[in-house]
């Protein structure tokens, strides 16, 4: 079961779009495993995200979790936003069923991977590094699967 | 009807379906005035027995079987368990034969018990359905063994309506002198199904798939069929089930059945109209959509897929407007993979994602169908122009 606020951003999801031009690009997720976000951002002189935009196919969670994140990491520093853990954007949409947490774990991820886009087109040093789930063949579900056996996903 | 919040657009009859009001009109009196315990001697007692056994003859002959062969169980899934594990250990203990066949596209409730068996002493072959969701025999034949104990393959598959051809599979299994069991909840009432003629030796059924009430199921268990029973104590049931029957849910069932068989060819034909029409109106209305399985299939039954849509969340939308539908992505259930039953069929994880399941019956109208196709487009196009992929995979969104 969803929270009312999953529910909210799902059906009136915030910042949906792709910023022309942007500083940095996050894509995170595989179709086979039915999630995939793109997260684009843009940042001032200052180091502060001036907008972010998001697409996502994936479930309701899924768009949710996008949508939220695009509203936490506005107007922070890139070095705030990339330490946006999964636990903070499900606790901010209410909480998360234990099987949809890997979803929020794909928002910071899209996240942390367009802030290290941004800072190594600028030759800084990336914040994140390398991102799992921005791997093509990436499997959101395996950490999933040791955290949540099947029985316990269902556990309601 | 002016929009969906007023009402609810049921299309999920193979999840469940609402009681008809003349089947509560049927099982009301046995919850209430003729209360008794079918197994207590005095007349209280004696009219639920003879409610419970009328209702059995009813059940019986709507399948084409005997009385003593037909026994009233507590849902579908144990119908499943009881068929796979009792008959298969028993046959194992009898003629030592220990080789387990079911299809890969079967539901949980035979997969599951068949699995175990596996592990507890059997040897489980799954059998893939081809692309069409059909099981056929020659691939049956293939990998039958003299050892074989018993074959589980489906009457009609609950997420793509393909029907099975289960004379045929019948004929095979018993050709090396296997014993046969089908799962025929979602068959029973909506096609000709008869146990005499298909031949199988076992078959399970579930009441609220056909407007009978949730917690009533049914097993046929052809004469002479090794059976050990799962639930022992008092002896119910021919001693195949024990456990004080549900009087107000076997006449239920039974009215339930009679219902359906009166209704049989007129609606097979109404529902198989309304089906067509969601099928030519999606595959027609929206570019890149595909239909799952078949034919032969279940009058009312449609598996659609929307590439590059995310099946929950199309899902949530559409109960946004008041439409129940089901979905075989891995997000609906809980579970992390998409549908076993699609995958079976060879389609790939990336569409079985996109999967919708209609499921037509008996109080669906041609307005509801009409709705339908009016608020599906614009749910697909706005989810696909929130997927990243979409333009990049299949081309710009229309």
């Amino acid at each position: 079961m969803y929270s009312e606020k999953v529910m909210e951003h799902f059906n009136n999801p915030r910042n949906v779009g792709v910023i022309e031009n942007a500083d940095g690009v996050g894509e995170v997720g595989n179709p086979v495993c039915g999630d995939v976000m793109k997260i684009t951002i843009k940042v001032d002189g200052t180091d502060h995200i001036q907008d972010v935009k998001f697409q996502t196919l994936g479930c309701g969670a899924a768009i949710a979790t996008s949508s939220i994140v695009t509203e936490m990491a506005r107007g922070m520093t890139v070095q705030d936003a990339a330490k946006i853990s999964k636990q903070q954007v499900a606790d901010e949409l209410g909480g998360l069923p234990p099987a949809k947490m890997h979803c929020s774990v794909l928002a910071t991820d899209g996240l942390k991977v367009a802030v290290d886009d941004y800072l190594v087109k600028h030759g800084r040093e990336p914040i994140a590094g390398p991102i799992k789930s921005s791997d093509p063949h990436f499997d959101p579900h395996a950490e999933e699967d040791e955290e949540h056996t099947h029985e316990e996903a269902c556990d309601l | 009807m002016m929009n969906g919040m007023d009402r609810t657009f049921y299309m999920d009859y193979a999840a469940t379906t609402p009681v008809d009001p003349r089947v509560t009109e049927a099982m009301l009196p046995y919850l209430t005035e003729h209360f008794g315990n079918p197994n207590s001697l005095y007349t209280l007692g004696r009219d639920g027995y003879r409610a419970l056994e009328a209702a059995r003859e009813r059940m019986a002959s709507g399948i084409g079987a005997q009385p003593t062969e037909f026994v009233f169980t507590g849902c579908g899934t144990e119908s499943d368990n009881e068929a796979v594990v009792c008959i298969s250990q028993m046959v194992a203990e009898r003629k030592n034969r220990r080789h387990l066949m079911v299809s890969a596209f079967e539901h949980h409730a035979v997969l599951h018990p068949a699995e175990w068996l596996a592990k507890n002493g059997f040897e489980l072959t799954v059998l893939k359905p081809r692309k069409d969701g059909i099981i056929h025999a020659e691939d049956l034949q293939a990998v039958l063994r003299e050892d074989t104990a018993l074959v589980s393959v489906m009457a009609a598959n609950n997420e793509i309506g393909t029907i099975q051809p289960l004379k045929d599979l019948a004929d095979a299994t018993h050709a090396v002198g296997a014993y046969f069991h089908t799962d025929a909840v979602q068959a029973l009432g909506k096609i000709p199904f008869d146990v005499a003629d298909l031949g199988v030796d076992a078959a399970s059924f579930s009441a609220h798939k056909i407007y009978g009430p949730k917690g009533v199921g049914g097993l046929y268990l052809k004469k002479g069929t090794p059976f050990r029973p799962l639930l022992m104590g008092g002896g119910q049931e021919m001693k195949r089930r024990s456990g004080t029957q549900n009087v107000a849910g076997a006449v239920a069932f039974a009215k339930a059945l009679e219902l359906m068989l009166d209704e049989q060819d007129q609606e097979a034909v109404r529902l198989s109209a309304l089906r067509d029409r969601i099928v030519d109106g999606v595959l027609n209305g929206i570019v890149n959509t595909r239909l799952n399985g078949g034919p032969p299939k279940l009058p009312g039954y449609a598996n659609l897929i929307m590439l590059g849509c995310e099946g929950e969340a199309m899902l949530l939308q559409l109960d946004n407007k008041g439409i129940a539908v089901s979905t075989g992505s891995a997000c609906s259930s809980g579970s992390l993979e998409p549908s076993h039953v699609l995958l079976s069929i060879g389609c790939p994880a990336e569409e079985a994602h996109g999967s919708l399941r209609v499921t037509l019956g008996r109080f669906t109208t041609d307005e509801d169908v009409d709705y339908f196709l009016e608020v599906l487009p614009p749910i697909v196009a706005r989810l696909r122009s929130m997927n990243p992929l979409y333009e990049r995979m299949y081309g710009a969104v229309k």
